[in-house]
C-alpha cells in the first residue's frame, strides 16, 4: 500500500534543517529546511508560490510539474537539496518565457482548462516539450503530455500543443 | 444530485411546470419534491436554511445581492453556483450580461456568500444535478433586466428626461435626442439605491448577442497561468498548517499515541491533537505536519460492534457484490406498465442477465482542504471547497457550537468536484479544521493528503441489476422486468422512506422511453456499508450501462440490429428518435461492424441512449482490441439540451463526460478488503490517462424543449456504447465493470 501511515518504519529524529540557496524564476532564495523536503512544499508553503499544485505527491499526476534547467520535473518527489544550484522555473514566471507565452496563448485560444487544477502542470509540461523539441511529432506530444486531467481536457491539450508548436 | 431533488412544481425558478421532467414525475409522485428534502436535512443545516429563508426575501430578485457595477463599468457578479470547471461563472455572465447590456467579458464572477437571496433550487442552494442554469435561467435574466432598468432610471433622473427616451449600449445609457451618454459606472451608486422594478422587459431571443454563443470562458487565462486560487492555495495571516492520520476503519477512535513526545520534537511541529476518528498535527508547513502525522504511532479503539455507520473490519467489496447479486424477489415497484408477469409467461423467448458496477472514487485532482479562522468577534470564518454553502454553514455551526449566522463561509474555485463536495460528514475535512483552529487559537489550513482522501471519500454506490426480458416470435421485446439492487445516495443523505423507491438508485433503468408494452422496474434496498455519495450523473452513471447493454442482448436474442431496434421502439418519442438519427448521421451512418479500419484494426461500434437531467443524449463508440486491451478510437455524441447558453461549454463538458465515462468503463473500481480501500493513490486507482482518450465529436440539437443541465448527461451513454461495441468484437458480453477486472478472454 503506497504511503499509508507506516509509523514503525519512520524514524522521527533524522529530520534536521539545513540552509540552501535556490534560484527560482530568476530570483535567489535562501531557505532553511530539511533537505529531503519535496521542492513542491518549499514552493507552496515556504515561498507562497501556490501556482504549482499538489495532486498525488507520488509522481502519478503531474500537477506539480516545474522546469528544472528546462526539464519538466515533478516537484512532489524532488528533494529540495537535489535542485540547489539549478534554474527552477514555475508557472508564476511562465509568461516571462518565450515558449511559455506561446503555450499560454494556445491554451487560451483552445479554451483548454476546465476546473484548471491540473493546468499549471500541463502548461509547464508543454513548455518543456517545446524547449527541447520545437517541432514535435504526434508521438513526441503523446510522450511528453502524460499528466492526468480528471476533467478530460486531453483533446484540447493536444490541439493547443500543436498550435503552440506552429506559432 | 439526482433527478428527484428539484422536482417541485411550485418551486421552479420560473414557476413553469414545463421545466419538470415529466417522465420521472409520473412515477415519483408529488411527494418527492423539495419538502421531503427539507424535513430530512440534518438539523444544523435545517436551522441555517430555515433562518436563511426568513421572511420577505424572494431568492434571485434582489439586484444588489448579485450585481455590483463598479466605477469602471465592470460588473462584480455574485453567483449562487460554485465554479468547478463546468463554466457556470461564464454562463451566468452571459445570461445576466445579455439583459443588463454589459459584455460578459466585463464581468468578474465570484461565489456568493450564504443567504436567502441565493436559494435558487426550490428554496435550497447547491451546485449539482446539472441544475444551475436550468433552474435559474429565467430568474437571472430578469435580474439582469431589472438592473438595466434601474441604471436607466438613474440616468433619467440625472439627465432629467423620461426613461422611454433612453436606450443602452453595452455599459452605457444613451439619450439619442440630446446626444448625451452616461456610463453604467457613473450611474451605479444612484441605481443601487433604487427599488427593484417588477416589470423590466426582457430582450427578445432573436436579439441575443451572447446567450447561445460560444463565448470564451472568463477564467481560462488565470487557469493557464497558475493565478487561479483554489481552497488548497489560500493563506491568511498567522496561519498554521495541519495534516491528519485517519483511523483505517471509519468509526474507530484514537486510543493511545506512543511516540507523541518524539513527534512534538520534529521540526516545525506545533502540536498533536486527538480528533473524532483521527489524529492531527499542526505545524508551520504542510509537509512538516504531514510527515509528523504519518509518524504518529497510534493504537485505535475499534467502534463497538454494530455502531451505525462504522466500517466493519471484515468488509469486502467483493463479498458485498456477491450479497447484492444473491438478493431475490421483485423489490419495491419504481415504475410499471402493462402486465409484465403475464407477458413474460407467454413470451416466445426469455433472456436473463445480471449486471454489476463497482464503487467509484471522485478522484478530483484537488485534494480536499479547509481553512478555519476564529475571529475576535466570535465568528468563525471557513474557506472550504463546497457545492452547498448553506449546508456547510449549518454543519460547521454545529461543530463549532455557535449559531449558523456566526459562520462565514467562503466558497473557492473547485479543483474538480463531480459530486465530491457535498456535505458528507466524515468525508469533509472542515470539521477537523474548525476543531484544530479552536484548539491552537490560530487560523489553521488542513489539507488531506491524497492517501487520506482515498481513505475517506464518499463513493459512488455499488449496484447490481437483474434483467428478465420476453421476446415475441418476431424477436420484438414484449416484456421487461428490471430489478435494481443497492442503495441510492439521495436516500443516504436526505432520508430514505422505506416504502418508497429512492430514485437515485433506479434512474437510468426507470425513465426509459422505449415502447416495451409490459415492463416493471423494481428496487431492492441493501445498505451499503461504505460511505456513499453523489457521483457525476449519480444513478445514471451505472444504470444506463445496465439497461442499454442489456438492450443489445435483447436485440441480439431477437436477431435485430441494436440501432434499428432502438429506432423502432422510439417511434412514439420523436425527440429521442431524431437524436438517435443525429448521432448516426454524425458518425457517417450507423454501422455496427466488425469492419476493417484504414489502419488495419478490426473495429466495431456500439450505440446507447440516455435521458439524464432533463437532457437527451445519444452516443456511439468505435472500439478495437489491442491484445487484451480495449481501445476506443472515437466517440460521437448527439445531445439535446433543449436550449443552451454556450455551445463551447457544452462541447467541453461532453468531452469531459466522455473521458470520465470511458474511465469508469475501462479502469475505475474502489476495492475494499478487511474494511480498508486497497488503493490510496492514483497508482492503485488509475483514471483515464491521455493516451486512452478517444476523439470526440459533438452535435448539439436544440429541440426547444425546456433547458436541461449539461455537466453530467454526457457520462451515462459512454460505458454501454463501448461495451456494446466490444461485444461485437469478442462475441461475449461484459456485464461487470470495469473492463480491466475481467480478462477479455476469461470471465466476460
Ligand atoms: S503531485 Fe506531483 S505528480 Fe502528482
Ligand atoms: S482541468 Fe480539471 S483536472 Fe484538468
Amino acid at each position: 500500500m503506497p504511503r499509508c501511515a507506516a509509523p514503525a518504519a519512520m524514524p522521527v529524529n533524522v529530520f534536521r534543517e539545513m540552509a540552501m540557496q535556490l534560484t527560482i524564476n530568476g530570483q535567489s532564495h535562501q531557505v532553511d529546511i530539511e533537505p529531503d523536503t519535496p521542492l513542491l512544499w518549499v514552493l507552496r508553503d515556504t515561498l507562497g508560490l501556490t501556482g504549482t499544485k499538489y495532486g498525488c505527491g507520488l509522481a502519478q499526476c503531474g500537477a506539480c510539474t516545474v522546469l528544472i534547467d528546462g526539464q519538466a520535473t515533478r516537484a512532489c518527489v524532488t528533494p529540495v537539496e537535489s535542485v540547489a544550484g539549478t534554474e527552477i522555473v514555475t508557472i508564476e514566471a511562465i509568461t516571462g518565457d518565450a515558449e511559455g507565452r506561446r503555450v499560454v496563448e494556445a491554451w487560451v485560444d483552445h479554451q483548454v482548462p476546465q476546473c484548471g487544477y491540473c493546468q499549471s502542470g500541463q502548461v509547464m509540461a508543454a513548455t518543456a516539450l517545446l524547449k527541447q523539441t520545437p517541432q514535435p511529432t504526434e508521438e513526441d506530444i503523446a510522450a511528453a503530455m502524460i499528466n492526468l486531467c480528471r476533467c478530460g481536457t486531453y483533446n484540447a491539450i493536444a490541439s493547443a500543443v500543436r498550435q503552440a508548436a506552429k506559432a | 444530485m439526482n433527478d428527484m431533488t428539484p422536482i417541485n412544481a411550485s418551486q421552479n425558478s420560473d414557476g413553469q411546470a414545463g421545466l419538470l421532467n415529466l417522465s420521472r414525475r409520473r412515477f415519483l409522485g408529488v411527494s418527492a419534491g423539495a419538502l421531503v428534502l427539507g424535513v430530512a436535512l440534518p438539523s444544523g443545516a435545517g436551522r441555517a436554511l430555515a433562518q436563511a429563508a426568513a421572511p420577505a426575501v424572494v431568492a434571485g430578485t434582489r439586484v444588489n445581492a448579485y450585481i455590483e457595477i463598479r466605477p469602471d463599468s465592470t460588473v462584480l457578479f455574485r453567483s449562487a453556483f460554485i465554479e468547478g470547471g463546468q463554466g457556470i461563472f461564464t454562463a451566468m455572465a452571459q445570461i445576466v450580461g445579455e439583459e443588463l447590456d454589459v459584455d460578459p467579458a466585463r464581468f468578474v464572477v465570484e461565489a456568493a456568500p450564504p443567504g436567502p437571496d441565493y436559494l435558487l433550487i426550490g428554496g435550497f442552494r447547491f451546485t449539482g444535478g446539472s441544475m444551475s442554469v436550468r433552474m435559474s435561467y429565467e430568474k437571472m435574466r430578469k435580474l439582469g433586466a431589472s438592473a438595466r432598468l434601474m441604471v436607466m432610471q438613474a440616468a433619467a433622473a440625472r439627465m432629467n428626461v423620461p426613461v422611454p427616451e433612453l436606450t443602452t449600449e453595452p455599459g452605457r445609457v444613451l439619450h439619442a435626442a440630446s446626444g448625451r451618454a452616461l456610463s453604467y459606472g457613473e450611474l451605479a451608486q444612484d441605481a443601487a439605491a433604487l427599488a427593484v422594478p417588477a416589470d423590466a422587459p426582457l430582450r427578445a431571443k432573436s436579439d441575443f448577442r451572447w446567450i447561445g454563443k460560444p463565448l470564451a470562458r472568463l477564467d481560462v487565462r488565470d487557469k493557464s497561468t497558475g493565478k487561479a486560487k483554489y481552497a488548497i492555495d489560500l493563506r491568511v495571516d498567522g496561519m498554521l498548517y495541519a495534516a491528519v492520520q485517519h483511523a483505517r476503519h471509519l468509526g474507530a477512535e484514537p486510543h493511545t499515541i506512543t511516540n507523541e513526545a518524539q513527534v512534538l520534537a520534529m521540526p516545525g511541529v506545533h502540536s498533536v491533537h486527538r480528533l473524532p476518528g483521527a489524529v492531527g498535527v499542526v505545524a508551520d508547513s504542510w509537509w512538516r505536519a504531514r510527515r509528523a502525522a504519518e509518524s504518529l504511532q497510534v493504537t485505535w479503539a475499534a467502534a463497538p460492534q454494530g455502531t451505525r455507520g462504522a466500517m466493519p473490519e471484515d468488509y469486502s467489496t467483493e463479498r458485498h457484490r456477491e450479497g447484492l447479486k444473491a438478493m431475490t424477489g421483485d423489490g419495491l415497484e419504481a415504475e410499471a406498465s402493462g402486465d409484465t408477469t403475464k407477458a413474460l409467461a407467454s413470451a416466445k423467448t426469455i433472456i436473463e442477465a445480471t449486471y454489476d458496477a463497482p464503487h467509484l472514487a471522485h478522484a478530483q485532482l484537488e485534494p480536499p482542504s479547509a481553512l478555519a479562522r476564529w475571529n475576535d468577534d466570535g465568528t468563525l470564518e471557513l474557506w472550504a471547497p463546497n457545492q452547498a454553502p448553506e449546508m456547510f454553514q449549518g454543519a460547521a455551526a454545529k461543530v463549532a457550537g455557535i449559531d449558523p449566522s456566526r459562520v462565514i463561509i467562503h466558497s473557492p474555485l473547485l479543483g474538480g468536484f463531480f459530486g465530491r463536495h457535498f456535505f458528507y460528514a466524515s468525508a469533509n475535512p472542515f470539521p477537523q479544521a474548525i476543531l484544530l483552529s479552536k484548539a491552537v487559537g490560530k487560523p489553521v489550513k488542513l489539507v488531506w493528503s491524497r492517501e487520506e482522501e482515498f481513505l475517506r471519500d464518499a463513493l459512488r454506490p455499488m449496484a447490481v441489476a437483474r434483467f428478465r426480458a420476453g421476446l415475441d416470435e418476431k424477436g420484438m421485446p414484449v416484456a421487461l422486468s428490471a430489478i435494481a439492487v443497492g442503495e441510492g445516495a439521495t436516500g443516504r443523505w436526505f432520508g430514505r422512506q422505506p416504502d418508497k423507491v429512492d430514485s437515485s438508485a433506479v434512474e437510468g433503468i426507470a425513465g426509459k422511453l422505449y415502447a416495451i408494452p409490459n415492463h416493471r422496474v423494481g428496487h431492492i434496498h441493501v445498505d451499503d456499508p461504505a460511505v456513499i455519495g453523489f457521483w457525476r450523473s449519480v444513478g445514471h452513471s451505472m444504470n444506463d450501462f445496465f439497461y442499454e447493454t442489456f438492450f443489445d442482448e435483447m436485440a441480439d436474442a431477437g436477431k435485430q440490429d441494436p440501432y434499428d431496434l432502438r429506432h423502432r421502439l422510439l417511434a412514439e418519442s420523436p425527440r429521442q428518435r431524431k437524436l438517435l438519427e443525429a448521432v448516426a448521421d454524425l458518425s457517417g451512418g450507423w454501422k455496427r461492424g466488425p469492419y476493417q479500419a484504414e489502419d488495419g484494426t478490426r473495429r466495431a461500434r456500439g450505440v446507447a441512449m440516455a435521458s439524464p437531467f432533463g437532457i437527451e443524449v445519444a452516443t456511439i463508440a468505435e472500439v478495437s482490441l489491442r491484445g487484451e486491451e480495449t481501445v476506443v478510437h472515437q466517440v460521437w455524441v448527439a445531445v439535446d439540451p433543449g436550449s443552451i447558453v454556450n455551445p463551447a461549454i457544452v462541447e467541453a463538458q461532453i468531452n469531459s463526460a466522455v473521458a470520465i465515462g470511458l474511465s469508469i468503463a475501462l479502469m475505475e473500481e474502489v476495492v475494499y478488503e478487511e474494511g480498508v480501500p486497497r488503493a490510496r493513490n492514483y497508482d492503485g486507482y488509475p483514471i483515464l490517462p491521455p493516451d486512452r482518450m478517444p476523439k470526440v465529436h459533438v452535435r448539439i440539437v436544440e429541440s426547444g424543449a425546456p433547458m436541461g443541465g449539461i455537466g453530467e448527461p454526457g457520462v451515462p451513454g459512454v460505458p454501454p456504447a463501448v461495451v456494446n461495441a466490444l461485444a461485437v468484437l469478442t462475441g461475449r458480453r461484459a456485464r461487470s465493470l470495469p473492463l480491466s477486472r475481467a480478462s477479455l478472454a476469461g470471465s466476460i
